[in-house]
């Protein structure tokens, strides 16, 4: 499959970028990877004019702590996320869940940038960065601005990245200390992509209660969400089979389960349930 | 105003290869195509099989789901590049020892998959093996056989390695 005839330019840094995507009056694409553009471009589903590849420049790449913040540059690769010593230290939940995406040839090229401007609704990263209360960093026409990843994808492939801008980082929250994490999923098998993926991060107090907990859904619906329900339900609670069952059954109040040919509505529901109740075993018993 | 023709210059195998493509040429058709390297081959074609797998700076990437002009200044390895009729690559000899496949059709994509999981880990489990392969789809050895190629590969490398520390020292 050979994509539609476009125009390429690649773009130093990222005032050029922005620069050629405000001259390309609306038929310009940023490619980083190119891991999930370029096979919707070979489908032909999308046939931009105008590919700017930003993936030389220099100024989105690296993984640095600020605050109680890690910032992840947009150009970071999967795999290079999944082995950095600082985000398998500090937000083993976020680098556990990029060891998962696709397979090692797929990791040595998607962006962490790319994956979540995108807005895929079966994309692994969204559920650590909502349970990391993830922060996008975006220039673009009128400066610099900061979006919170939770709102920030609308529906498939849809998201609020305003016009003529980029992601340039990513940053998350690192959680406290005496939290643990973990990111589970139940994939489809050809395809590796998650029918849901649940990331728990939380953690209980001195006294026994829970005192943190944050819990990311992705791949049940159009839109990744974050299960409010269940955490409101479980804090102060004593972590127990009980208590984990009984918040589980609300993972799906927060969001809306799809329907295709892989997964009903009903066992989505069902799964997404099912799946949270393990993720947050894992973490609080 | 037509489409412009981008500058793309790489080194493959070892040889520099400079040309002018349509920015919409994969690199799986530049290679093929262009170069003439038809190991690689093309199966999916939507970034699964991992048949048009080729080392890009030492890491393995799927030809298939890349621009050409984004390998521009790279270096890139194919199958082809690997070892000689004389003088086998170790995986090669592992996977002709072992059998190591049928058809043949993935073989390419494997073995290079394979050579770029062995420079990171010169010594992997049957567990890191059937890991490493998880981007790459074969029909018909069922795995085991290609387990065993790559476990043969690591051991004659490892073999190879001595005889050069001894020759140094």
């Amino acid at each position: 499959m050979i994509p539609a005839k476009f125009d390429y330019v690649r773009a130093d840094s990222v005032d050029q970028a922005i620069q050629l995507l405000q001259q390309s009056d609306g038929e310009g694409k940023i490619m980083a990877g190119g891991h999930s553009l370029l096979p919707l471009m070979k489908f032909r589903v999308t046939e931009p004019g105008k590919i700017i590849d930003i993936s030389r420049i220099a100024e989105l790449k690296g993984v640095r702590i600020e605050g109680n913040r890690i910032i992840v540059g947009a150009l970071t690769t999967h795999h290079e996320l999944a082995t950095h010593p600082i985000a398998q230290e500090l937000v083993p939940v976020l680098a556990d869940a990029a060891s998962q995406i696709g397979d090692i040839q797929i990791r040595n090229r998607g962006t962490i940038g790319g994956n979540i401007a995108h807005g895929d609704p079966v994309a692994d990263l969204p559920a650590p960065a909502l349970a990391l209360e993830a922060e996008l960093q975006i220039q673009g026409d009128e400066g610099q601005e900061v979006m919170s990843v939770d709102g920030f994808i609308l529906g498939p492939l849809i998201t609020l990245l305003p016009e003529n801008s980029v992601v340039t980082s990513v940053s998350f929250k690192i959680p406290p200390s005496h939290t643990k994490s973990t990111y589970l999923k139940f994939f489809h098998h050809a395809s590796g992509y998650p029918v849901v993926g649940v990331a728990v991060v939380a953690g209980v107090d001195k006294k026994g209660f829970i005192d943190f907990v944050r819990v990311g859904i992705t791949g049940v619906g159009e839109v990744s969400y974050r299960a409010s329900s269940v955490e409101k339900q479980l804090l102060g609670q004593r972590p127990t089979e009980t208590t984990i069952q009984s918040a589980a059954e609300l993972a799906i109040e927060d969001g809306e389960m799809g329907s295709d040919l892989f997964a009903s509505a009903e066992y989505r529901a069902n799964i997404c349930k099912v799946y949270t109740a393990r993720a947050l075993k894992t973490v609080l018993l | 105003m037509g489409i412009q023709d981008v500058s793309v210059g790489v080194i493959v195998n070892g040889k520099e290869r400079c040309a002018e493509v349509e920015p919409r040429t994969l690199l799986v058709h530049y290679l093929r195509d262009g170069l003439g390297l038809k190991g690689t081959h093309i199966g999916c074609d939507t970034s699964q099989c991992g048949a048009c797998t080729v080392m890009l700076d030492e890491a393995a990437v799927k030809s298939c789901t890349m621009l050409a002009v984004q390998a521009d200044g790279t270096e890139i390895t194919t199958v082809e590049g690997l070892g000689t009729i004389k003088n086998l690559h170790p995986i090669q000899q592992g996977f002709w020892e072992e059998h190591g496949l049928q058809c043949g059709y993935c073989t390419p994509g494997v073995m290079v998959a394979m050579v770029a999981l062995l420079k990171e880990n010169p010594n992997p489990t049957d567990e890191e093996i059937r890991i490493g392969l998880e981007g790459v789809i074969c029909r018909c050895t069922g795995y085991q056989f290609i387990v065993n190629a790559v476990k043969h590969a690591a051991k004659l490398m490892a073999e190879q390695n001595i005889e050069i520390e001894e020759v140094l020292s």
